[in-house]
């Protein structure tokens, strides 16, 4: 058996990755002869969610419930998982911050080892997975010898396919008791968090983004200028923070600010993954970069290749001209 | 109060990253070597909740110049435990953190959420299994007052607070703090302190690493719009286009 | 990728400073259809410039480097990225305050204003600096900041506007092709380009490009540590990028430099960090740029607390924190000396190791030589052609490096001699020299006996004729038994071992119409002729100064002093007429030794059965005999003032015919003499010019005080300007000057060892012809006078026999009398001893 550790939208849907990693479930059982596949959910199962599951061929779905569940606790649920994965050879969930926490907790207590972030697999004995590290900017094969064995799938390491053949799949839930220790550190309160200096950053329709092609922390004025002729906001790579030429709150990036502008000018930012994972959910993207294999520049929509000196100035000078 | 913040050595990631030629780890060699983003913020957090800090690190002898980064903002004291990352995984690790956490009676253990190379996610986990106590994950502000920590961070349902009597273990993701960057006498105390150097309580298990590689390039559908400062129009143009141009 | 033209005049590779400054002057000297091309994007296109400190301080010893800085920086300003900011060397010890008199020596041989100030004149203009932690300070106020990627992209866009020049950025060299000796096509990453002319001018990473032609240009990156320290409310309240002088703190090595709000600190005191140009980060595995190395904070540590004692309040001030620190990569050489000019690949030139406060100079003066075939400044210290193939290994770079990277800021006596990678090329007598306490000095990578333990005995003999030094500096790297082997040699006779001598052979149909075309003398003479003669470039510049001998009708042999071997060498061939004549090192199969003194006749006759009479053996001229039973190259021909002989041997001959020598000669006195004598204290007596002291291309014959009445028919190099100068009035004059009074004001007798400036008995200063102040270019005993002597070039005002003028040493004054005022020798000016 394996078992899928699922995870829910506040309105209880399926999320993406949790889907994905039940794809990537199924082509693990059918390498595997087809051993059925498992979900666990955290709460009631809607009927759609239980039909979703269903057609993803989803066997069985194990429902975590009672007041040990009402708010999260990253021990309570792998204590809950422990209990109703059986004789399972696979825990796995989506490479999120829950599904990493959780399946840690996972092996921590079964003494096993996990693997973070998995992409694919290339056999099954041994059991090798190839995940990503280094932020995605570097892979690595790594030995998962353990049963069960533990990980997480990385997001969009596959697409989430529905089965060819689904079947039904019944609703087992669960209330078990769990152990007071694993519930000392519980999400004791989520709010609304509040606005943060990044928050026009976050938000704005246009950003402007500078890395270490600025030059320099006077390398800035021109950037300015265009993002003040766009309305926008100025983003930066980490290079520029961790070198003190702008805030840390300009930052964009794996650990800085997710943007989703229309648009985003990343401006001499080779396009490092970290830096990526901050901005891929542009709507356009337009590279200003000398480097035209960069990868800010192949991911994106549009470039121009210079150096941000020379076409940033030409580009307010026609906007102004236009103006 | 005292607290045990961990760090880990590891290649600067922001431009290429380059493979050593065993395939065994990152090549720093033209990148240099940092502290992970989030242990950073670790050790900002650290400082700021204040009393006794001791920075730890497993690592090569290499790996002192990342306990000097952190004494220099405020770190106390200093173990380093000197092995060979590589062949650590996150168990033997964990483990070795909890000898020291053990040993210096701390009441607070600080770790990243994961490193920035490695990428396990589970280090701190563990230790919490091993020293028995609770452990927040995944958080970005820290703090302290009558034996427990409140922690909060961004989770799926919003902002969420943690809050668990000391002792206990704490992962720091980036984003809540801004860690300082030395100052010069920060640096020069740095320099004086006495590094704990010790060896490893067991023989590690390893992280099941066969190798690493590089992921193959993303295929491209760029439109070049052209080059150099006579590309502005076009860029115009398409700033029109796209209706961002404030008029 | 931007679009690489198919062919070009000139190609030149890097667009730091000194390539974008070789482009400007290229095309204002009229050059047309110029490609510059660069890997990285511009304007900082990821080299040392981009990462400088770009900051200036005229005043070095080296006359060479100081006219290339002030030349940078009246090119610098004139593009006004100049800012004048002053700075300040300070002295911790003694020992330095003393080394910065010294550098006042040179300020005012340079004509810099500078002074020497205490350590509250410093606290005035830098109110944050301790003045407990030095004792004084060398105050130069012309020092400034440039910036040099603005004066960069100034200069490449004046070529650009002149239509002389097309910029290919991002574009990478991937190979040089060389077709007969001759640079044919540079291949890129983006199409070949065919071209005449090709400059590396790509920093540290030239030497790789060099190894694609088969030349090597042996330099090192190394690492310059630095750290920026901000923002200081103390520096923060002032407008403008510099506003406080810039500091040096000499004695650790670092300084602080004011960038805004920040306040840079800079190393040279950490351990030589060095790289191979192959190892060099590309622009994408770079964190920064390729040549911002990671910072190695370990390194840095004890500089940091120097620094911080010298500056607490600045550095230690609230918020002031270490944002940007880097391991900066720049070009060293094993002499400290950039590499430019025409390699041995016809056609490939060289401007490397070039630092900010000489880049502009640099590239005015490579432009010149490439346009005229020399320069305005004399570089040749700084000529490719000047390294012997030993000096080619990058293992020598390496150790001389490493060996030299602490000097950066250190006090370097002028005679200090180098521990690593010695014993290059020894001569075959070294053994039994070794034997005789040779005190070895390195020359083109010859160890060379400077003087004999073995003649300590001498000392007593003598006595006070020997002048002895009584301050440790005038007598570091110095021995009185130079002077008694002086002594001896005029008494009786010495024996010179003069293997390093660099010797080739021009043979062929041509062989005429190559050495006259490239000497000034008439070398159209009898076979077995010896003939000394100085060689000029077209503007009638010293390029050296040698013998040739006539040894047949179609074979000439050259020899030359082997420090400036290589260029002598590259030069010759340049000449070649193109008919099958060629041109041969033997340097390496011929030894010489020199026999000199009153008793060399009677040495010589006991050992050969050859004529050596005046009758049988004239002056100047040469001829195979045999000594002690072995076969030599004779040439009768001092540069000590003496009778005597070269005897140039084979290699495998020469340790027998030493010791032969050294026997025979005992029985007359003779002595084992080193190149103390040689070099100094017997030529200037004799008024003899040295190349790279009195004679450079800057100097003509005519002032050297070297015209002879008439001037040969036959064309050479620089003859009409040699004839245009002999009609000239005159600019300057060398002149010989003897020190009158050595007594120092606390009694101790100092005795000057050259480049000090001469001023008027009240201390002040002259100024030639050309705006130059004299200066002196040879300083050193003259024991058969019983004087100090002091070679300088003056005022033809100042220049008449008896004139009273001073020497400034260490900041003190000390007559002078000028002694001769052309080549006339102040002993034995008729010559009768060499008869």
């Amino acid at each position: 058996m394996i078992v899928v550790l699922v995870e829910t939208t506040p309105s209880g849907e399926a999320v993406e990755v949790s889907r994905e990693a039940i794809t990537f479930a199924r082509s693990l059982s059918e390498a595997g002869g087809g051993v059925p596949v498992d979900a666990v959910v955290v709460g009631e199962p809607s009927a759609d969610l239980v039909a979703t599951l269903a057609s993803y061929g989803v066997r069985t779905v194990h429902a975590l419930t009672g007041e040990a569940f009402a708010s999260y606790a990253g021990a309570a649920w792998a204590s809950g998982i422990q209990g109703v994965r059986g004789s399972s050879v696979v825990v796995m969930a989506a490479g999120t911050p829950r599904g990493n926490e959780v399946m840690a907790h996972v092996a921590a207590r079964e003494g096993v080892a996990m693997a973070a972030n998995v992409l694919s697999f290339s056999g099954l004995a041994p059991f090798v997975v190839t995940r990503q590290v280094v932020g995605g900017a570097a892979l690595e094969e790594m030995r998962l010898g353990d049963r069960p064995a533990v990980f997480t799938v990385a997001g969009h390491a596959v697409e989430a396919v529905p089965a060819a053949t689904p079947g039904p799949a019944d609703v087992q839930v669960h209330a078990p008791e769990v152990a007071a220790a694993d519930l000392v550190a519980r999400v004791v309160s989520s709010e609304e968090p509040e606005p943060d200096l990044s928050g026009t950053l976050k938000s704005a329709k246009v950003v402007v983004g500078a890395g270490r092609g600025a030059g320099s922390s006077e390398g800035f004025a021109d950037l300015l200028e265009l993002t003040d002729l766009l309305g926008g906001s100025l983003g930066v790579s980490r290079v520029v923070t961790s070198l003190g030429w702008r805030p840390h709150h300009e930052q964009v990036g794996q650990t800085g600010s997710r943007i989703s502008p229309d648009l985003y000018i990343p401006c001499g930012i080779s396009g490092a993954i970290q830096h990526w994972a901050g901005c891929s959910t542009a709507k356009h993207i337009l590279a200003i970069n000398t480097d035209p294999d960069a990868p800010m520049v192949t991911k994106a929509s549009y470039a121009v290749i210079g150096d941000l000196h020379e076409v940033v100035p030409a580009i307010n000078a026609e906007i102004r001209r236009r103006q | 109060m005292t607290t045990l913040v961990c760090i880990k050595r590891v290649v600067d990631s922001s431009s290429e990253v380059v493979l050593t030629e065993d395939g065994q780890a990152v090549d720093g060699r033209y990148a240099g070597f940092t502290t992970s983003a989030h242990e950073e913020c670790a050790v900002e957090l650290a400082v700021q909740i204040g009393g006794e800090i001791t920075v730890m690190t497993l690592g090569d002898a290499d790996a002192v110049e990342q306990l000097r980064a952190a004494l220099a903002v405020g770190c106390t004291a200093a173990v380093h435990v000197v092995a060979d990352p590589q062949t650590f995984g996150p168990a033997d690790v964990a483990r070795e953190i909890a000898a020291v956490a053990r040993d210096g009676g701390h009441d607070l253990v600080l770790l990243g959420n994961d490193a920035a190379d490695s990428g396990d996610f589970q280090v701190g986990i563990r230790l919490a299994y091993e020293l028995g106590w609770p452990v927040v994950n995944g958080v970005s502000t820290v703090s302290v007052a009558d034996g427990v920590v409140t922690a909060s961070g961004a989770g799926p349902d919003g902002h969420e607070t943690y809050r668990v009597p000391l002792p206990a273990v704490v992962t720091v993701l980036e984003g809540g703090v801004e860690p300082r960057y030395p100052t010069v006498p920060g640096r020069m105390k740095a320099k004086k302190v006495a590094i704990d150097e010790r060896r490893p309580t067991a023989e590690p298990t390893g992280p099941g690493r066969v190798r690493l590689l590089l992921p193959p390039p993303a295929p491209s559908d760029v439109q070049i719009l052209g080059k150099g400062a006579d590309a502005a129009p076009a860029v115009v143009d398409l700033l029109e286009q796209l209706g961002v141009l404030a008029r | 990728m931007a679009n690489v033209p198919a062919s070009a005049k000139v190609v030149v590779i890097g667009a730091g400073i000194v390539g974008n400054s070789l482009v400007h002057h290229l095309a204002e000297l009229g050059w047309r259809d110029i490609v510059q091309l660069d890997k990285g994007a511009l304007p900082n296109p990821g080299g040392s410039t981009g990462h400088a400190s770009n900051f200036i301080f005229p005043v070095d010893h080296s006359r060479e480097i100081t006219d290339l800085t002030l030349d940078s920086v009246r090119q610098y300003k004139e593009m006004g990225v100049f800012t004048e900011s002053g700075g300040f060397e300070l002295a911790r010890t003694e020992e330095r305050m003393e080394e910065l008199r010294r550098r006042m020596s040179s300020a005012k041989a340079w004509g810099i204003e500078a002074e020497l100030v205490s350590p509250e004149f410093v606290k005035e203009k830098v109110p944050f600096i301790e003045t407990d932690q030095f004792i004084g300070a060398f105050w130069t106020p012309s020092v400034g900041v440039v910036d040099s990627l603005r004066a960069g992209t100034i200069m490449r866009e004046k070529a650009l506007e002149s239509g002389a020049l097309t910029v290919v950025p991002t574009v990478e060299v991937v190979g040089l092709d060389v077709e007969d000796g001759r640079i044919r096509r540079v291949r890129t990453d983006g199409g070949d380009i065919e071209a005449e002319y090709v400059v590396i001018a790509c920093g540290v990473w030239s030497p790789k490009i060099g190894d694609m032609a088969g030349i090597s240009i042996p330099l090192t990156p190394a690492v310059h540590q630095m750290i920026s320290v901000g923002p200081c409310p103390q520096l923060a309240e002032r407008e403008g990028e510099i506003s406080f002088p810039i500091i040096r703190d000499m004695d650790t090595f670092c300084y602080e430099r004011q960038h805004g709000a920040d306040m840079e600190v800079g190393s040279y005191a950490h351990r030589a960090i060095l790289h191979e140009p192959e190892d060099i980060p590309s622009i994408e595995q770079a964190k920064l740029s390729p040549t911002e190395m990671p910072f190695t904070s370990d390194d840095f540590d004890p500089q940091l607390e120097q620094a911080y004692e010298l500056m607490p309040e600045l550095l230690g001030a609230e918020g002031a924190e270490m944002r940007y620190a880097i391991n900066g990569l720049l070009s060293l050489t094993c002499d400290g000396n950039p590499i430019l000019g025409e390699s041995l690949v016809k056609g490939l030139w060289t401007a490397a190791a070039v630092w900010i406060k000489e880049g502009p100079g640099v590239g005015r003066a490579v432009a010149e030589w490439m346009t005229h075939g020399h320069s305005e400044i004399d570089v040749h210290h700084s000529d490719i052609a000047r390294f012997h193939p030993h000096q080619m290994r990058r293992e020598h770079t390496r150790l001389r490096t490493t060996e030299s990277f602490i000097k950066t800021y250190g006090i370097i006596h002028p005679a200090e001699q180098y521990e690593s990678d010695r014993d290059q090329r020894l001569s075959p007598m070294h053994a039994a020299q070794q034997k005789l306490g040779a005190m070895f000095f390195e020359t083109a990578g010859w160890e060379r006996p400077h003087w004999y333990e073995s003649n300590a005995g001498l000392l007593e003999e003598y006595g006070d004729a020997t002048m002895p030094r009584e301050h440790e500096w005038d007598a570091r790297w110095w021995s009185p038994i130079i002077n008694a082997e002086h002594l001896q040699m005029r008494e009786a006779a010495g024996v010179i071992d003069l293997s390093a001598f660099q010797v080739f052979d021009i043979e062929g149909p041509g062989a005429l119409d190559t050495v006259q075309r490239t000497c000034v003398a008439q070398c159209d003479v009898a076979v077995g002729k010896v003939i000394y003669t100085p060689v000029l470039d077209a503007k009638g510049g010293f390029l050296s100064d040698l013998t040739v001998m006539r040894l047949g009708e179609d074979h000439f042999r050259v020899v030359t002093g082997g420090a400036h071997g290589r260029a002598d060498l590259q030069w010759f061939g340049n000449q070649l007429t193109d008919d099958g004549t060629t041109i041969t090192d033997r340097t390496d199969e011929v030894s010489t030794i020199g026999l000199w003194g009153p008793k060399a006749r009677t040495i010589l006759s006991a050992l050969t059965d050859d004529d050596v009479s005046d009758e049988g053996f004239g002056f100047l001229t040469c001829r195979e005999i045999t000594v002690g039973g072995v076969s030599v190259l004779a040439s009768r021909i001092s540069y000590v003032g003496e009778l005597g002989w070269e005897l140039y041997v084979a290699m495998d001959d020469a340790a027998a015919l030493w010791d032969t020598l050294l026997e025979t000669g005992a029985d007359h006195g003779a002595v084992p003499v080193g190149i103390g004598v040689y070099g100094t204290t017997g030529r200037i007596e004799k008024g003899y010019r040295a190349f790279g002291y009195e004679l450079d291309s800057e100097r003509s014959i005519v002032e050297a005080g070297m015209q002879r009445p008439k001037v040969k028919a036959a064309d050479f190099v620089g003859r009409e300007a040699y004839l245009a100068q002999r009609d000239a009035p005159v600019q300057s004059v060398l002149c010989t000057l003897v020190v009158d009074d050595h007594t120092s004001a606390s009694g101790v007798k100092r005795y000057m060892l050259g480049g000090e400036p001469i001023l008027t008995r009240s201390g002040e200063p002259l100024t030639d012809g050309h705006g130059h102040h004299p200066y002196v270019t040879t300083a050193g005993s003259a024991p058969s006078l019983g004087k100090h002597v002091l070679l300088a070039y003056l005022p033809p005002a100042e220049a008449s026999i008896g004139n009273q003028l001073a020497v400034s040493y260490m900041e003190e004054l000390y007559p002078v009398t000028v002694g001769s005022v052309d080549a006339t020798a102040l002993l034995d000016p008729t010559n009768d001893r060499i008869r």
